[in-house]
């Protein structure tokens, strides 16, 4: 499987990302830069986490007007998974692939820690390795962390099983229902502000977060064997 | 030239973080007075004006990046200025 890591001038997680598919997962990824137009070549297409333009305007605001989105954009139609960590979430609602958008954080701070999130839903492709409920140990680093949606798009997410991941130990950041990760109604863009690519390894005093990047690749392993 | 002078602020039904925390201090310091606080941004884009509709345009640069209209609000004028 074939993961594109698609890198803005200011992403800072790209690296990660790319050690966690390859060097954990034995996976291919290669890296693609914001200006690039085509992803067809991609399985799975990744937007890091960081600061893309510097948070200029917002967190995002830039990012999702580089010419790479657009190819993001072709990849959701066609169905690919994208998944976007931190800032890659920030971008999918501002591109407006995940409803909702990012306010500062409840206490104006920067929260860098490992916080626990829940699985709520595991009938996703980037959650089937997990059980229902089961609980995370993933950290979160953030200014601009605090998920706010309207009541009646919140009411719809809950309708959908669109939330994914709930803080569940606290509210670190003020977001809307606890929300720390959803999808598309579709379901494969996954938007989550931890960073399960910085908890993919023991060494890194967690592998909590490793099942997201499983799940995707086990998905897509029996998508394509049932193709063949 | 002209100039379009923009103000972003979030919208009413959105608590504003920083709004919430200066209002707090607002009080400690004896400004009980003070009901809300709002904190926006400001923006000022100087224009060639070539007799093209200006609204049309400040409005699509505001809705494409200045503001996530999800959350924010946003007003504008559009001033004469004087040749530098």
């Amino acid at each position: 499987m074939k993961f594109a890591v698609i890198q803005f001038p200011g992403s800072s997680c790209d690296l990660d990302l790319y050690h966690a598919v390859t060097d954990v997962l034995g996976e291919k990824a290669e890296y693609v830069p914001h200006h690039e137009t085509d992803l067809s070549a991609y399985d799975a297409i990744l937007l890091p986490g960081g600061a893309s333009y510097g948070d200029a305007v917002r967190a995002g605001a830039l990012a999702r007007t580089a010419s790479i989105m657009d190819a993001v954009i072709a990849a959701v139609k066609e169905g690919k998974p994208v998944l976007g960590v931190g800032n890659g979430f920030q971008i999918l609602t501002e591109a407006g692939l995940l409803p909702g958008a990012f306010l500062k954080n409840r206490d104006q701070k920067f929260i860098c820690r490992n916080v626990k999130v829940q699985v709520v839903n595991n009938r996703t492709l980037f959650t089937s390795e997990y059980t229902e409920g089961e609980e995370l140990n993933i950290p979160i680093a953030h200014g601009e962390g605090n998920f706010y949606c309207d009541e009646e798009t919140y009411g719809r997410l809950k309708e959908n099983n669109q939330i994914v991941f709930v803080y569940s130990d606290g509210n670190p950041n003020g977001s809307v229902g606890d929300i720390a990760g959803l999808v598309n109604e579709k379901g494969n863009v996954l938007g989550m502000m931890p960073h399960p690519e910085r908890a993919a390894e023991s060494i890194l005093g967690s592998e909590d977060g490793l099942n997201v990047f499983k799940s995707i690749v086990n998905e897509w392993r029996e998508s394509h064997a049932n193709q063949a | 030239m002209k100039k379009a002078n923009v103000y972003v602020t979030l919208r009413e039904s959105v608590i504003d973080p920083q709004g919430t925390a200066a209002i707090n201090v607002l009080h400690a310091k004896g400004h009980d007075n003070v009901k809300d606080v709002r904190i926006g941004k400001y923006i000022e884009l100087t224009i060639e004006d070539t007799g093209q509709d200006l609204d049309t345009a400040v409005r699509e640069m505001c809705e494409k990046l200045f503001v996530n209209t999800n959350v924010e609000d946003y007003r504008y004028e559009v001033l004469e200025v004087e040749e530098a």
